[in-house]
């Protein structure tokens, strides 16, 4: 039988901030239901509640009509409910099959029975299309395959509503259209799914419905047959986002400020050229696995690299670990926020300043100059924050990456590469990014966008190479820089001219 | 780009209050300890107050309280190392061997001394950095490289010393035993080097470049090293800072004695960690105190002192009361993160 979830005046409290003010809508049976918001809007915590991993601070939810709360995600599950996190919670060292049984293990007497578990497993695995064998180590697997774990071990469960956070964040597009294949199965079967997304057009192609929410509070349902994306980005922001991306400029007539030729980073890129001139946005397009990061890592000597030609400004630079790029006016931000492009337990000032610490050493640091460059950058880049003197680990994941903008910004490089600018940023804070990368380019720099969100390159670059396998399949501009284009460059599929 | 709006004033404002609140106490929380032992001290035994008691315990903390502060600059890179007690002891056998050979051949005892107290420094940092290279260059983990090292530095003094002690020619051993024994303006001369040392640990740590890697890099390496930090020569500084340390602490601690025996140093290593621990620098890095590590040390050998002078405890059962404060102390601390 599907669920029904009726919330009534959830209000949820973290000491003295509230985060959730009485928040009431319904979730149909059945439905698979988008839940729209940006960075702390509320989104996560409200499916939290749900589904046993917070408590409610007051007001309650019912289930097909019976009031509920759920004090740990054991009791959920129980009455169907599972949510599968942003960030998988795998144990990574055991088995698939130990993963989907663990803490339900099944036992002959006093010892586990591995026999029943594989073959239950290998069922749940089926109807997700995982054909791995169940004995495989989630260790060993790939991203768009754990999540089928997740999703796997969710059905073993009997799941009846399953809330999806941000499920294809780190899937390539075959790998959504599994996803979302699995979605039409499991509405089908009456599961009634709540599916959190900031990518608009994954949520008009496989929603039913909208339910939006704003600053901790439910703003309003609607149908998705006859909500634009440009509506529900506004209902989001709460204000009108007319256009998302900036007009583009011409590209000034000028020699290439970097030039890369017959790069190779062994494993990863194989005989990769290009150039980009000041004031250009050059893309970076393919899947994931197509080497664009570890080809931008090789080159700033994280990774090893062989063979290869990098010239800055016509002279040829040597740039054997990040400080070189640093000195030749480089700058890299990662894709991976948290794990390499932000401090999250120190402060925003220490994380501002440290790569371009030099400044502020004489030869003491002046934290005063310090803590005056975080004001004047907190202004200029919108960071939204109470206190200065927060952790960057308080901050919301666009806030985040505004900071982490700032610091890789602070060295006032040359050249500039963002890799996943806008990834798991909410609609506001994107488009405050792209018109940062604008601002940049029309500043005379050099921007290379890393993005797998291809409109977001058609909408802000003005050439883009596709990547596929470690070699580059085609730079495409102009009319030519179409989704079509360049979904068929990265897959391969291209006709080759 | 928009305005940064407001967040809702008091609810922040109560939130600041209230973190603030915490962090201070994660800070005094030792200071609090250590003036509550100082007043148990008191009440138990009139002797404990006395300042030659207070002179006495701090020139007994000044070895173990040297040290803690180069582990301090380890343990917040995210290090840690073992092996500081059998260094300080090669380090005290290797130095008396040496100024005992050229004693022969130099006429001024002083000038002997001075040779084995340059000799004492460089080799701890020589110590260090080979720690620091086996670590960021052999990419080994610093608990078994410095474990190694820990049997290795202390096998070679017991085979130095046959097994026995080495000792201090008399001639030379006069001339050194002011360096521990007198004092200026009425402070033991180990008390002035452990203050001198705190005070540029804590300057290092906190003011400069140098310091803010070390914490950067504890926080996380890989963030680290992808803001263009230097993380390996930053990893083996540390090393060589603390090897540093462990050599002004042994060139305070031979004219003591005037010996190194295989039992020199012994345990050093943990009470340097706990004074650390203790001071609220968490033991997986990123960030921590040296005022706080001054105050583990002291605080630790203020509790040896009470059982020395009181007859609750057993003085046997010191090792044991210290272990109860450490896991009380991390017990208080383990919410912090």
């Amino acid at each position: 039988m599907s669920l029904a979830v009726e919330f009534r005046s959830v209000v949820k409290r973290f000491g003295p901030v509230e985060v959730l003010h009485g928040v009431s809508f319904r979730i149909e049976p059945g439905r698979v239901v988008g839940l729209l918001g940006e960075n702390g809007a509320g989104k996560s915590t409200l499916v939290k509640i749900l589904s046993g991993y917070e408590q409610a601070t007051g007001g309650d939810f019912t289930i097909n009509s019976t009031p509920h709360s759920f004090a740990s995600s054991r009791e959920a599950e129980h009455e169907g409910v599972v949510l599968i996190h942003q960030e998988f919670n795998l144990a990574e060292h055991l088995t698939i099959a130990e993963n989907i049984f663990l803490g339900h293990e099944r036992v002959k007497g006093w010892l586990l029975d591995d026999e029943a578990m594989n073959a239950a497993a290998r069922e749940a695995m089926q109807q997700v299309g995982l054909t791995v064998s169940p004995a495989t180590r989630v260790r060993d697997l790939i991203v768009a395959e754990k999540q089928l774990v997740e999703i796997a071990k969710a059905l073993s469960r009997n799941a009846r509503l399953l809330v999806m956070d941000e499920p294809t964040a780190t899937l390539t597009p075959s790998e959504t259209e599994r996803l979302f294949a699995l979605i039409g199965q499991l509405k089908a079967r009456g599961v009634t799914i709540v599916y959190i997304s900031h990518k608009l057009d994954e949520v008009e192609r496989i929603t039913d419905e909208l339910v939006i929410m704003r600053d901790g509070s439910f703003v309003t349902a609607v149908p998705t047959r006859g909500t634009s994306r440009q509506q529900m980005a506004n209902l989001m922001v709460g204000r009108d986002v007319s256009d998302m991306y900036p007009v583009k400029d011409p590209v000034p007539n000028a020699a290439p400020l970097l030039k890369v030729s017959g790069f190779s980073v062994p494993g990863w890129a194989e005989d990769v050229s290009f150039d980009v001139r000041p004031g250009e946005i050059l893309g970076f397009a393919g899947l994931v696995g197509a080497g664009r990061t570890e080809l931008f890592e090789g080159l700033l000597g994280l990774r090893p690299r062989r063979a290869g030609r990098v010239e800055i400004d016509g002279h040829e630079a040597v740039l054997d670990t990040p400080r070189d790029g640093v000195r030749h006016g480089i700058a890299y931000l990662s894709e991976d926020r948290k794990g390499k492009g932000l401090h999250v337990t120190l402060g925003l000032r220490e994380n501002l300043t440290l790569v371009a610490l030099d400044r502020y050493a004489h030869p003491l640091l002046d934290p005063a100059a310090e803590r005056r460059a975080l004001r004047d950058k907190v202004a200029e880049f919108g960071i939204r924050t109470g206190d200065l003197e927060n952790r960057a680990a308080s901050l919301s994941g666009g806030n985040q990456q505004k900071l982490a903008l700032a610091k890789f910004l602070h060295v006032d490089p040359k050249i500039i590469v963002l890799d996943e600018p806008t990834r798991g940023v909410d609609v506001g804070a994107k488009r405050d990014i792209y018109f940062l990368v604008q601002r940049l380019a029309r500043e005379g720099r050099a921007v290379i966008v890393i993005s797998s969100e291809l409109v977001e390159l058609i909408g802000l670059c003005h050439r883009v190479v596709v990547m596929r396998a470690g070699r580059v399949q085609g730079t495409l501009a102009g009319d030519r820089l179409t989704e079509e284009e360049l979904i068929a460059h990265a897959t391969g599929t291209h006709d080759h001219r | 780009m928009p305005p940064a709006p407001t967040t809702t004033a008091e609810s922040s404002r109560a939130g600041d209050f209230a973190r603030v609140l915490s962090r201070r106490i994660h800070e005094v929380g030792p200071l609090i300890g250590l003036v509550l032992l100082g007043i148990a001290g008191t009440y138990l035994n009139p002797d404990f107050a006395t300042v030659d008691n207070i002179l006495n315990v701090l020139t007994r903390t000044a070895f173990i309280g040297i040290i803690a502060i180069g582990m301090t600059f380890v343990i917040i890179s995210g290090g840690i190392d073992l092996s500081v007690g059998s260094m300080a002891a090669l380090i005290a056998g290797s130095m008396i061997l040496l100024m005992n050979a050229i004693a022969e051949s130099i006429a001024s005892p002083v000038l002997v001394v001075v040779i084995g107290i340059v000799f004492a420094l460089v080799l701890g940092a020589l110590f260090g950095l080979a720690h620091g290279l086996l670590i960021t260059k052999g990419r080994i983990e610093p608990f078994i490289v410095t474990l190694g090292t820990l049997g290795i530095f202390r096998a070679y003094l017991t085979y130095f010393a046959n097994g026995g002690a080495i000792t201090l020619d008399n001639e030379v051993s006069d001339v050194y035993s002011p360096v521990y024994y007198s004092s200026l303006l009425g402070v033991p001369i180990p008390i002035w080097v452990f203050l001198v040392t705190a005070l540029v640990g804590g300057l290092v740590l906190n003011r400069t470049k140098y310091g803010r890697y070390v914490q950067a890099i504890g926080s996380n390496e890989q963030v680290a090293r992808y803001a263009a930090v230097e993380v390996d020569r930053i990893k083996i500084a540390t090393y060589v800072i603390l090897g540093i340390c462990v050599g002004v602490a042994t060139v305070l601690y031979v004219p003591r004695l005037g010996s190194a025996s295989p039992t020199t140093g012994l345990l050093w290593e943990l009470e340097a960690i706990a004074s650390v621990i203790v001071g609220g620098t968490a033991l997986k890095g990123g960030e921590g105190r040296i005022a706080g590590t001054v105050i583990g040390a002291i605080l630790l050998s203020v509790i040896s002192n009470i059982l020395n002078l009181t007859s609750i405890i057993s003085v046997y059962l010191n090792a044991a009361v210290q272990g109860v404060v450490i896991i009380i102390v991390a017990f208080m601390q383990r919410s912090r993160r």
